[in-house]
């Protein structure tokens, strides 16, 4: 279920009594509903799913969870790193 | 994209792998709900990277998949009527109910037409008064809050030719019937995270406590499907069973109150079938009395619609882990993506589809390695 | 490159005997059909030969082997940004054709008019074809016109067909690909697949995404110069990407093996992508091409690629191999695998 798309808030208006907006998705730019986040501002991000915002994005959670993934085991970093580099010589740089 | 290239990162991806592998001493199996997840997990070849003691079951979270045949039945039978523009997701059209599927309504003439969101559906019948404009409101909480905001703009707009096939279904409930089935293999859950977006996770905490399994909220970015499959592994690993929240960055406890507020306004709870499952109880939303006019069972009476599923089809089993999708005898002969039986076959992420995809080249192995 | 639809400059060379869309006479091989091949489609499409008008044309071909090919379109909007449906019947077939190696030099062209077309909609997309034929370096050279009942046609098909001369020692086939050659794509993928979704009823973006349809023979010529040895050439049109080298592996009997974060696509094609659940690896291509070219030549082919206009962001994205054959498999963004089927029908938006 639920294909739910991050985009940025642009710009928030009424239409038919209810809270719409427009919302950038990398580029793309689309009329979705805002009514379930009332409060959200111009520039924050939310998630929209079949034209609806459903949740605000908290870009403070995001940045622990990514701290939190780049944390994870940091003592295979060296090895790792070797991966990484055997792998990109395995096709020719584009 | 933000939010999305920060979530597929190669290099943090990899250390999850690697921590999975770390903390994972013995078999288990693992569901994630989703379809969603699903997708994701075989779009990035997941599946294949975990080590060989993690089993996934793909769960019933595929509204395509779930929607009962003889709901695909009514929707055929709706948009087979000369007046009417029929309005749905693009994932329910190749859906096969027990003759044909939506396209070939179209085929026959019937104006059938794929939508973005559901106001699509309501705005064409403001702009087509003479034409009734029915949508086909499919899906999960997710999806739930849209549907509802169009049936509730309907009525306030005095739109008397727009109606709705309800065939929303509740996760909860979908969970504990597999939990409280007595061949269950389920050990844990991945949460819907989007789902969660709208209902919260408090709904979760009874029921990891009564069936003692962990559940963790779960994203669909690859990071986010590995950090749900870590924390679930960490869970089962030290004998822990609790909801945890995988992805905070769009879940609160509580979920969104705005719009469970608009659900309440216009859905109440019954039972649903569920395609391949059968009936559970509390497990679906209908339109509140108030709300009837716009019930296109209803308005079209193509209420009394029954119809069986194919006796071949074991795909009930298949949704609930305990069968492979290639020991159903149907598998591969009356059964295939072109001619689906089941629902795991219609859709590209069912798990029979899956396995009849790749399940025809017997050496994986050579791939992956 | 190309424009959309723009009728405040185009200006009807029809005396349109006060009729100004389609009606059943303009197919009926009288006075009405006459007009609208003197006055519309020839000096659209002028060239000494279409002007003998002769039941058919006599064309001179070198003393080589000759490519034909046939393709019929509809598409729904008949104008989208970064073109219509006259580049796409154009540069159909001449792709087509420059997919065998071969050098393009006659189209025909067939319309089913639908009654009620209206004439300065047909005289546009007419023009385009004539400006497309002149950009391809090809002549359409005869042609055919029906007119169908209202309702029985979608405004308007058209079927073209080409004759090209192969160049002696270009020998390029689905089946040549073997196992080492490498897998170049032209340039960015989804572009015009994504182009019609943007325009489609109920799924309309404020973004403009511009179809990708251009002529693809020059940029075929400039890589045969580099090397005469490409094995394979495939435009991949519906279906995109995966449905052509699926067709590859299994004509070969190779696999293939691509690395996902090497595919080049536009952020605002990727982007609605992301919106519409849908992959650009299965999104059509109008100017694009896909090359299979033996490794020691691949720098050389690339090379040249890149010098063109049309191939600036050509890169190679994969490889032949022995393994897995008729399989196309993909190495994610994750370095997880995952097996690349064809799909089964047109890749629709999801919500799941």
């Amino acid at each position: 279920m639920c294909l739910g798309v991050p985009g940025k808030v642009l710009e928030t208006y009424k239409l038919h009594e209810t809270l719409m907006g427009k919302v950038d998705f990398g580029g793309i730019i689309k009329e979705v509903c805002l009514a379930y986040v009332p409060d959200i501002q111009v520039g924050e991000y939310t998630i929209i799913h079949v034209g609806f915002a459903i949740t605000r994005l908290d870009e403070q959670s995001a940045q622990e969870t990514l701290a939190l993934f780049r944390e994870t085991g940091l003592l295979e970093e060296e090895l790792l790193a070797a991966d990484d580099h055997a792998a990109a010589s395995e096709t020719q740089p584009s | 994209m933000k939010y999305l290239d920060e979530f597929r990162d190669p290099d943090l991806a990899k250390r999850l792998f690697d921590e999975i592998h770390a903390i994972t001493t013995r078999h288990w199996a693992l569901m994630e709900v989703c379809g969603g997840q699903t997708h994701s997990i075989i779009r990035n070849g997941i599946d294949k990277l975990l080590p060989d003691k993690i089993e996934l079951i793909h769960g019933p979270g595929c509204p395509v998949c779930v929607t009962p045949l003889e709901v695909i039945d009514k929707a055929l039978a709706i948009a087979a009527h000369p007046n009417v523009i029929f309005c749905s997701f693009g994932d329910m059209l190749r859906v096969p109910g027990s003759g044909q599927d939506l396209f070939s309504i179209k085929s026959q003439g019937g104006d059938v037409r794929i939508v973005y969101s559901p106001l699509d559906a309501v705005k064409l019948a403001r702009e087509n008064p003479s034409k009734e404009v029915v949508f086909f409101g499919i899906g999960f909480e997710t999806t739930a809050p849209a549907n509802a905001m169009a049936v509730f703009q309907a009525k306030q707009q005095g739109l008397m030719n727009f109606s709705m096939l309800v065939s929303h279904v509740l996760v909860p409930p979908a969970i504990e019937a597999i939990m409280a089935s007595p061949t269950n293999r389920v050990q844990a859950f991945l949460a819907a995270g989007h789902v969660c977006s709208v209902m919260g996770y408090w709904e979760y905490e009874p029921i990891a406590e009564r069936y003692h399994v962990p559940i963790v909220v779960t994203g669909f970015e690859p990071l986010d499907v590995l950090e749900g499959i870590r924390r679930t592994v960490m869970q089962l690993e030290a004998g822990r069973a609790e909801v945890e929240n995988a992805y905070p960055r769009a879940v609160q406890r509580q979920g969104n109150i705005p719009a469970q507020t608009i659900l309440k306004q216009v859905f109440e709870v019954g039972e649903r079938k569920w395609r391949g499952i059968g009936n559970i109880p509390n497990s679906g939303w209908h339109l509140r009395g108030e709300f009837r006019q716009f019930d296109a069972a209803a308005k079209f009476a193509v209420e009394d619609i029954q119809t069986q599923e194919s006796p071949l089809c074991h795909s009930g089993e298949v949704l609930q882990g305990l069968i492979k999708p290639n020991q159903c005898p149907a598998f591969g002969k009356e059964c295939t993506p072109r001619k689906p039986l089941g629902a795991t076959m219609v859709s590209n992420e069912g798990a029979c589809a899956a396995y009849y995809q790749y399940g025809r080249f017997v050496s994986l192995e050579s791939i992956t390695s | 490159m190309t424009v959309g639809v723009d009728f405040s400059e185009w200006v009807c060379p029809l005396p349109l005997r006060d009729y100004p869309n389609v009606i059943m006479g303009h197919g009926g091989g009288g006075k009405l059909s006459a007009e609208l091949i003197e006055h519309l489609f020839m000096p659209a499409f002028q060239n000494n030969l279409l002007e003998t008008l002769g039941d058919s044309t006599i064309v001179t071909v070198p003393q080589q082997r000759l490519a034909l090919s046939t393709d019929s379109f509809v598409v729904h909007p008949l104008f989208f940004p970064g073109g219509c449906i006259g580049d796409l019947a154009v540069y159909g077939t001449v792709n087509d054709l420059a997919m065998s190696g071969a050098r393009p030099l006659y189209l025909t062209a067939g319309f089913i008019l639908e009654e009620g077309l209206s004439l300065s909609a047909l005289g546009s997309v007419v023009e385009r074809m004539g400006a497309a034929a002149q950009a391809a370096g090809v002549q359409i050279v005869t042609g055919d016109t029906k007119v169908v009942e209202k309702g029985h046609g979608d405004g308007l098909y058209i079927n073209t067909s080409g004759l090209g001369v192969i160049p002696d020692g270009v020998h390029i086939a689905p089946q040549n690909a073997q196992a080492g050659d490498v897998v170049i794509v032209s340039g960015t993928i989804g572009d015009h697949g994504m182009a019609i979704m943007s325009v489609r009823e109920g799924l309309e973006f404020d973004t403009v995404i511009r179809s990708d349809t251009a002529p693809l023979n020059h940029l075929v010529a400039a890589m045969l110069a580099a090397s005469n040895d490409i094995h394979v050439l495939r435009d991949p049109t519906r279906g995109g990407v995966a449905s052509s080298l699926n067709e590859i592996a299994r004509s070969s009997r190779k696999g293939i093996l691509i690395d996902e974060r090497k595919l080049p696509v536009n952020p605002a094609v990727a982007s609605a992508c992301e919106v519409l659940g849908m992959d650009p690896i299965y999104v059509a291509n109008e100017g694009k091409l896909l090359a299979i070219v033996a490794r020691q030549n691949a720098e050389a082919v690339l090379e040249a690629m890149r010098q063109h206009p049309l191939g600036q962001q050509a890169a190679i994205i994969g490889e032949v191999v022995e393994q897995h054959p008729g399989l196309l498999v993909a190495r994610t963004g994750i370095g997880g695998t995952r097996i690349v089927d064809m799909q089964i029908g047109e890749q629709l938006p999801r919500i799941c």
